[in-house]
């Protein structure tokens, strides 16, 4: 265990190289660049490679093919670079390849703001692909959870099989923290699956366990089929809506069963209290400094940080809100995250609270539009 | 099962007969580098569990779906970055990228560049059948100037995109092109590309019957075949000049470049070995 005041760019780098990050593809943007130069020193030193690609397209094709030759795999990027990333996350998400992409938020749209934060991409993360299926989304708060997570965001990878989006924004990674860094031996590391059949026996989407198959790897001598087409457990061709149709829910159940097992959460207050605020990533400081400040006039307010925003999982979450007359949902943005848990919090009244702030939305301004509510 | 014929051993046999048109070039494409393939591995100069292919979309990129190789049909134009990565990876991996000129030189242009550029230790085979095959006969960069093609229905106006003149000037350390209506000489040159280092590039001339050859007048597809078979200029030592093709000219086949620049795989490692034994801080 290692203690080090870092940016939760930094403990981003950190952590993957704990979780046994092997293979880094990437295309510079601000703000997500210092990952990539921290581990292009960093790295080299534990066996990996960290290589700059001509785009974000060949970063994340490249991460998609290191995965197949069983290397752990990452890139990071920001709102321009991970629109460009969009058709390999879905290639990805049909050939159940498991890796893992830093979203570093930043003002958009377009070039927006480079360098400052904003949360309007939280939809994007997991519903920008096509295909219509959802990938696990953690959000990190603080350098901290950026560490934690990190090392999540690979087990849920390693154990899915599937992309895993690790959404920060750019305040957190540019904010120093006091990081505690569990090393190896200290922390649950996850493996994929590998085959247990000989490779004549071996269907690689055959699923083995919970919907999940076993990877053989490039030079396994496997043979493996890696499928962008919709295929059967061969990894043969076969459009037909009977293999559609069964390929389309595992892929599906196997990310949305798996929510009570990836809910990651802090709750401060929530028992008993008439309010409850719901936020996520750097607005959840802001969000829970707001709550303090009106439990101090007297008001029960609680608040909920959500580190896992996909799979979306329902019951925990009305279950740890079901106290609450009222839920708030603050974020950066115009209100997105909000038409979430208002889907999913039918019998409450869900307010959003949507706050545009090129840093940290102020705890005081989040008090007066909550006010006007009480 | 009786053995049907001598490549089975290296096809997904339960997937034959493949998607291809009845008369299309690829098959012919196939059969000759599986025949290139077999020739490393019976002299031992490779192994079979490391070979790999990998392909974008269409017509040509679904080649990857009968080999009975490790194999990656990914997307389109992308199977580069996707080859490249399992090479940095697995470094005893001989990857062999085969796509269209669209998937290869149009989409996936800019991936081609930079891996040539890195002298990647690819084989690239990219198949000119001069036209968009798999969705319905549209105009490929390599479409010869003046011919129809579906969105360019009063000809092309285009110039031809010569990517033997591309991959010799970023320095492949092999660039040769071959055609279907010379098989011979295509399993030369794809097997010597099997034995390189570096970036090998080959350039297929082959024939799409179905939406190319029908389009422009040839019934069959051995009019076609026979047709471009007429065009095909086989030269012992072209200089790069002499790539330049139009439908007039014709095609002119042979080795462009032959050269042994070290691969990106080799260097990186060197790089990886430096780092690690505290060369580099
Ligand atoms: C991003 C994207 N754009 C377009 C397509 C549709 N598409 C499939 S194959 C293809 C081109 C096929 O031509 P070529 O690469 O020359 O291969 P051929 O079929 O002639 O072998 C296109 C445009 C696609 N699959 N993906
Ligand atoms: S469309 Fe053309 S290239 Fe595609 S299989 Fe048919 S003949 Fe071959």
């Amino acid at each position: 265990m290692r203690v080090d005041y870092i940016t939760g760019n930094t403990a981003i780098a950190e952590a993957a190289i704990v979780a046994g990050l092997k293979f880094y593809a990437g295309y510079p943007i601000t703000p997500s660049s210092d990952i990539f130069e921290y581990l292009a020193r960093e790295l080299p030193k534990h066996g990996g490679h960290v290589i700059q690609f001509e785009d974000e397209i060949a970063s994340i094709n490249a991460v998609i093919g290191a995965s197949w030759a069983c290397a752990k795999a990452m890139t990071a990027t920001s709102g321009p670079g991970f629109s460009l990333m969009l058709e390999a996350i879905s290639l990805a998400v049909i050939t159940e390849t498991p890796l893992v992409i830093a979203y570093v938020m930043r003002t958009g749209p377009s070039t927006g703001v480079p360098t400052r934060a904003g949360q309007y991409d939280v939809l994007q993360a997991t519903y920008g692909f096509h295909g219509g299926l959802v990938i696990p989304v953690l959000a990190a708060s603080t350098p901290q959870e950026a560490y934690d997570l990190t090392v999540k965001a690979f087990n849920v990878s390693e154990m899915l099989r599937t992309p895993v989006v690790l959404l920060t924004d750019a305040t957190i990674a540019h904010t120093y923290g006091k990081v505690i860094m569990r090393e190896r031996g200290e922390l649950e590391i996850i493996e994929r699956i590998r085959p247990l059949t000989p490779p004549d026996k071996y269907k690689p989407y055959e699923p083995v366990k919970e919907h999940v198959p076993a990877m053989a790897c490039f030079g396994d001598g496997y043979n493996v089929l890696v499928e962008s087409l919709t295929h059967d457990e061969r990894g043969y061709y076969a459009p037909r809506t009977d293999v559609q149709r069964k390929l389309m829910w595992r892929l599906y159940r196997k990310i949305v069963d798996s929510a009570p097992k990836l809910f990651d959460y802090s709750a401060i207050g929530l028992e008993g209290c008439d309010y409850a605020f719901i936020s996520y990533g750097s607005t959840a400081l802001s969000a829970q400094v707001a709550a303090k400040m009106l439990r101090e006039k007297g008001y029960r307010v609680g608040t909920l940080k959500l580190r896992t925003l996909y799979p979306i999982y329902e019951d925990g979450i009305r279950k740890l809100v079901s106290s609450a007359k009222k839920v708030f949902v603050i974020e950066n943005n115009v209100g997105l995250y909000y038409r979430e848990l208002r889907a999913i919090l039918r019998d409450k009244e869900v307010v959003s609270v949507p706050i545009i702030d090129l840093d940290l939305p102020q705890p005081q301004e989040i008090v007066e539009v909550v006010k006007q509510w009480l | 099962m009786a053995v049907a014929h001598p490549l089975d051993k290296y096809l997904r046999t339960d997937r034959i007969p493949t998607m291809w048109c009845p008369g299309c070039g690829l098959g012919i494409v196939m059969g000759t580098l599986l025949r290139a393939v077999d020739r490393r591995i019976k002299e031992g100069s490779l192994k079979r569990e490391n070979v790999g292919f990998a392909g974008g979309i269409g017509c040509t990129a679904r080649m990857t779906l009968y080999p009975l190789f490790d194999s990656a049909h990914v997307i389109h134009g992308r199977a580069i970055p996707f080859a490249l990565a399992v090479k940095i990876v697995k470094p005893e991996m001989k990857m062999i990228v085969v796509g269209g000129d669209g998937d290869l030189a149009a989409i996936g242009g800019n991936h081609i560049l930079h891996a040539i550029r890195r002298n990647a230790d690819l084989l690239v085979v990219m198949v000119n059948n001069m036209i968009y095959g798999m969705t319905g006969g549209q105009v490929a960069p390599t479409t010869p100037r003046g011919l129809y093609t579906t969105t360019t229905p009063y000809g092309n106006p285009e110039r031809e995109m010569n990517m033997i003149k591309l991959t010799a000037a970023l320095g492949a350390n092999y660039v040769a092109r071959g055609s279907i209506t010379h098989p011979q000489l295509l399993e030369q040159y794809l097997y010597k590309a099997l034995g390189k280092r570096g970036l090998a590039f080959v350039e297929v001339i082959s024939t799409c019957p179905e939406l190319f050859g029908r389009h422009i007048g040839f019934r069959s597809p051995v009019d076609l075949y026979m047709e471009i078979r007429k065009r095909i200029v086989i030269k012992a030592k072209p200089s790069i000049e002499e790539s330049d093709y139009s439908w007039e000219k014709g095609f002119v086949i042979g080795e462009f470049v032959d050269r042994d620049e070290p691969g990106f795989t080799d260097t990186i490692y060197e790089y990886l070995n430096k780092i690690r034994g505290g060369g580099v801080q």
